[in-house]
């Protein structure tokens, strides 16, 4: 173990630990934007400037020394953090009430922490051409005005799922996040699974569908047999959202496009609401009365014609254990083996 | 799965991915697997198909669709030729080893490779690849079980995790990636016409005693009919009645004209469904079922963990859960047992019945999930199985040697073509879900008919040309697509779409064991329209 002193606090931590993980450690904020916890670190945005043993480093890089001095708030490292700040803000979109990730805005966070100063502001900012954001993919689009280039979600594609679709493209102020070839991103290698646009600490990568549910409920994806654990976000009566559990011990928050995005049958029109029964060969809706009594009717007459093994049952992988469980049940309780379901498909 | 995600991702040497398009089918599973080959694990995939994974692989083994037995088979005989098995775990957890190594020994490597089409040198690169990392993980899915052959290919992957000492240890393991998201459970909990829960055979005297009575019934003691063969049995008016919940048969099965032929033939068709699938047109009555996010329950994930699902919304209209309607058909049918007061009761009910699952509680799995076997409300579960002994009668493995057998259908002069099937990563089954959900179909929602550049320029093809594939049950008009993931001769659908319906096309023959269709390989021509 290395002891590290931030600010005048002891704190030890394991060998090869970063500055910034001593900080933490320490209860100490430390302002970034490029840094995530499940990725590997990137250095860009020189938002996480301190001071050790003197010298001015990116926490999120630095390793610890035993014996290190960490200063987080000396004038210089104040100073050096402000203008990095104030060059990310200059070509920022100003507007930040239209933004889905406002108030949850890491930038935002940052901008307040290290203390924006209007007048300074409005001299430096440049004027923003309108640039059409790439809303070719139908659940996320990116807004190039407010991305920050911190690599986040070029990192997450390449860390995270391993597709690559992404990375930086072009050079200085014409410096963007595109796809190879700069197509827009739905015909890339993009697998559409989201997890860029999770981690995205500013507003760029945004939902198409703008949601922010009311409450959400932990379930399990109800796709592949993977079983991702989700949390359904829902207003209303409708689910608006799914997001990946970070708890559940399966997917620990990943998710796939289907999982993630693929819930728009749940609250679908074309949903059954009644139950309906055949009349000269024509669909009619009925009551649950009716048809669980004709159900009752024909499959007890079959029975008795026919001995129960003339009837089948087919249950359902998609269904819960205890509805499968049932499912068997009634049909052995009706005196036959005649139930399967689709595990061979 | 014999062994957890967790504990193959983070600790296998080398992952043996056959017949699984894991990155789409798998996605997630996929995202780990991808991130443990960036960190050294060393990867071996063998698929008719150049998947995406491919991509990742040290050897990769593009065999002829349907030759699995034979690759297996070769990676054996060079395991056992080179000396690379694990004598340690042979000698003190196996038997029948000498027979196998006899039948495996008189194997000729470069028949096996004309099999598989599959260059001998590369078959025996992947066997020492598997048999020099230890541990090493097995992946399979479909690829591997839907053939005439599936149950012998299963056999010979469990030869070569045995020849290797890989079971019952972290990071090794015989791994199915299971398809559906409780496909495991609805297998656990005796919806299987030849056991009951638990997988206690209704043969057993005394299980079949201990269920008679739990149910007030005769239970009757030979195995009732798989699903592939009750659509049969109602063609030659064996079955007169057929209830369906939560399947679409009608695009799902193989040869879908005779199924079709089947349910119409029926006296009583009954669907519980979210939606009118293409088989609800068949029903006389269709019952509306609730999505898993209007109802409480658990499911089981490929990796025998129990989970919670939980109801965050109402269901539309007057639309139940399907534990509700089988609760209130069952007591109007006068049936014992079926006035449940919650899933939860249930639940409490199969760990009564079913001895592996004692343990699991609503309760407890409020704190996570649990890896069945869980005999007590105490124990752990069970993540990794076979650890100490296999479910033989002397608790050791044993090994069985398994012979090559063609698929049913071979390419002849009418049918020149492989037609094989799977998913894509937009898409889930017969898409009555998916296809519903904006945006997947934006990103996909055409079928098109993958096929190798090679039959594209002989055939006079070019991309979005439309064809005709024809079987000898069916066929289907298409949109063709060359791709240079396929070699000459074989040709990839789908099976998510009823307009171009795959399974118009596929073969009903099964697998004698399993009963598992080969969905995997038929043979077809192909016609530009």
């Amino acid at each position: 173990m290395y002891k590290v002193t931030i600010n005048g606090l002891d704190v030890e931590v394991e060998q090869g630990a970063t500055v910034f993980e001593a900080a933490e450690k320490a209860g100490i904020y430390i302002p970034t934007l490029c840094y995530h916890p499940d990725l590997p670190t990137f250095g860009g945005c020189r938002v996480c400037m301190v001071e050790a043993d003197g010298k001015i480093v990116t926490a999120c890089r630095a390793p610890v020394t035993d014996g290190m001095v960490v200063k987080t708030d000396t004038e210089e490292v104040r100073k050096v953090r402000l203008t990095n700040v104030e060059l990310i803000l200059a070509s920022h979109h100003k507007d930040c009430q239209s933004c889905s990730r406002n108030n949850t805005c890491k930038l935002q966070e940052v901008s307040a922490f290290v203390g924006i100063n209007q007048d300074r502001m409005r001299q430096i900012r440049r004027s923003v051409e309108p640039v059409k954001p790439d809303d070719s993919n139908p659940f996320f689009h990116r807004d190039f005005t407010r991305c920050i280039l911190c690599g986040i979600c070029i990192r997450t594609c390449q860390e995270i799922n391993g597709v690559a679709a992404i990375d930086f493209a072009f050079r200085g102020f014409h410096t963007k996040v595109s796809v190879l070839g700069d197509k827009p991103l739905k015909d890339s290698q993009c697998e559409s699974c989201g997890e860029c646009l999770v981690r995205c600490p500013t507003g760029a990568l945004y939902l198409a569908e703008p949601a922010v549910a009311e409450r959400e409920v932990e379930s399990v994806c109800t796709y592949c047999g993977v079983g991702c654990g989700i949390k359904l976000g829902v207003r209303g009566d409708r689910v608006i959202k799914v997001e990946g559990n970070r708890d559940n011990q399966v997917n620990r928050g990943d998710l796939c496009v289907k999982g993630r995005f693929g819930f728009g049958f749940i609250n679908h029109p074309d949903r059954l609401t009644k139950p309906l029964i055949k009349k000269d060969g024509i669909f009619v809706k009925t009551s649950w009365d009716e048809a669980l009594d004709f159900i009752v009717d024909k499959m007890s007459d079959i029975k008795a014609r026919h001995g129960a093994d003339s009837l089948g049952g087919i249950s359902s992988a998609r269904c819960t254990n205890e509805e499968n469980y049932l499912f068997q049940k009634l049909f052995r309780a009706m005196g036959t083996n005649n139930v399967d379901h689709c595990a061979r498909l | 799965m014999t062994n957890s995600i967790d504990d193959i991702a983070d600790e296998a040497k080398a992952f043996f991915i056959i017949g699984s398009n894991t990155t789409e089918t798998h996605p997630v599973i996929g995202y780990r697997i991808r991130r443990a080959i960036k960190n050294g694990t060393k990867l071996i995939v063998a698929d008719p198909r150049r998947i995406k994974i491919a991509e990742s692989a040290d050897v990769f083994l593009q065999l002829k669709p349907g030759t699995n037995a034979a690759l297996l088979q070769g990676m054996a005989k060079v395991i056992l030729d080179e000396k690379l098995y694990n004598e340690v775990f042979i000698k003190n957890r196996t038997e029948g080893f000498e027979e196998y190594a006899k039948k495996i020994g008189a194997i000729d490597l470069n028949e096996m490779a004309d099999i598989t089409g599959v260059p001998a040198e590369k078959i025996a690169e992947a066997a020492r690849i598997y048999a020099g990392s230890e541990p090493a993980a097995i992946l399979y899915t479909m690829g591997i079980t839907q053939h005439t052959s599936g149950t012998d290919n299963v056999l010979a992957l469990a030869g070569l995790a045995t020849l290797t000492g890989n079971l019952g240890k972290r990071g090794g393991g015989v791994n199915p990636l299971r398809g559906q998201n409780n496909v495991q459970g609805a297998c656990d909990v005796g919806a299987l016409p030849n056991v009951f829960p638990g997988y206690q055979p209704v043969s057993s005297p005394e299980a079949n005693k201990k269920f008679s009575e739990a149910y007030g019934a005769e239970i009757p003691d030979q195995p009732g009919m798989p699903m592939t063969k009750m659509f049969k049995a109602a063609l030659e008016g064996k079955i007169k009645g057929i209830y369906v919940m939560g399947e679409n048969p009608v695009v799902s099965e193989p040869d879908i004209c005779k199924i079709k032929d089947a349910m119409e033939k029926l006296e009583l068709v009954i669907v519980q469904d979210l939606f009118f699938t293409e088989t609800a047109d068949y029903a006389d009555v269709v019952l509306p079922a609730a999505s898993f996010a209007e109802k409480d329950g658990t499911f089981v994930n490929t990796e025998r963990r129990i989970q919670r699902g939980r109801k965050a919304i109402n269901p539309p209209g007057e639309a139940k859960s399907d534990f509700k309607i089988l609760s209130e058909l069952g007591q109007k049918l006068g049936l014992k047992g079926f006035n449940f007061s919650s899933p939860a009761e249930a639940l409490q009910e199969i760990g009564e019945l079913n001895p592996k699952w004692k343990g699991v509680t609503y309760e407890r799995l409020e704190e996570g999930g649990i890896c069945w076997p869980c005999p007590e409300e105490n124990h752990p579960g069970t993540p990794i199985l076979y650890g100490e002994k296999f479910l033989t009668g002397s608790g050791k493995a044993q090994f069985k040697a398994v012979e090559y057998k063609p698929p049913a259908e071979v390419p002849d002069a009418e049918y020149p073509l492989i037609l094989t099937t799977g998913r894509s990563l937009y898409h889930y089954h017969t898409g009555t879900m998916t296809r519903r959900s904006d945006g997947l179909s934006d990103l996909y929602d055409v079928e098109k008919a993958l096929i190798s550049l090679e039959d594209a320029k002989n055939l006079g093809l070019s991309e979005n040309d439309r064809v005709i594939l024809s079987s000898r049950r069916g066929e289907v008009e298409a949109e063709v697509k060359p791709v240079s993931d396929l070699k000459e001769g074989t040709v990839f659908m789908t099976f998510h779409f009823a307009e171009t319906c795959a399974n118009q096309l596929t073969n009903s023959e099964l697998d004698p064991v399993a009963n598992i269709p080969e969905l995997k390989v038929c043979t077809v021509k192909m016609e530009k329209v």
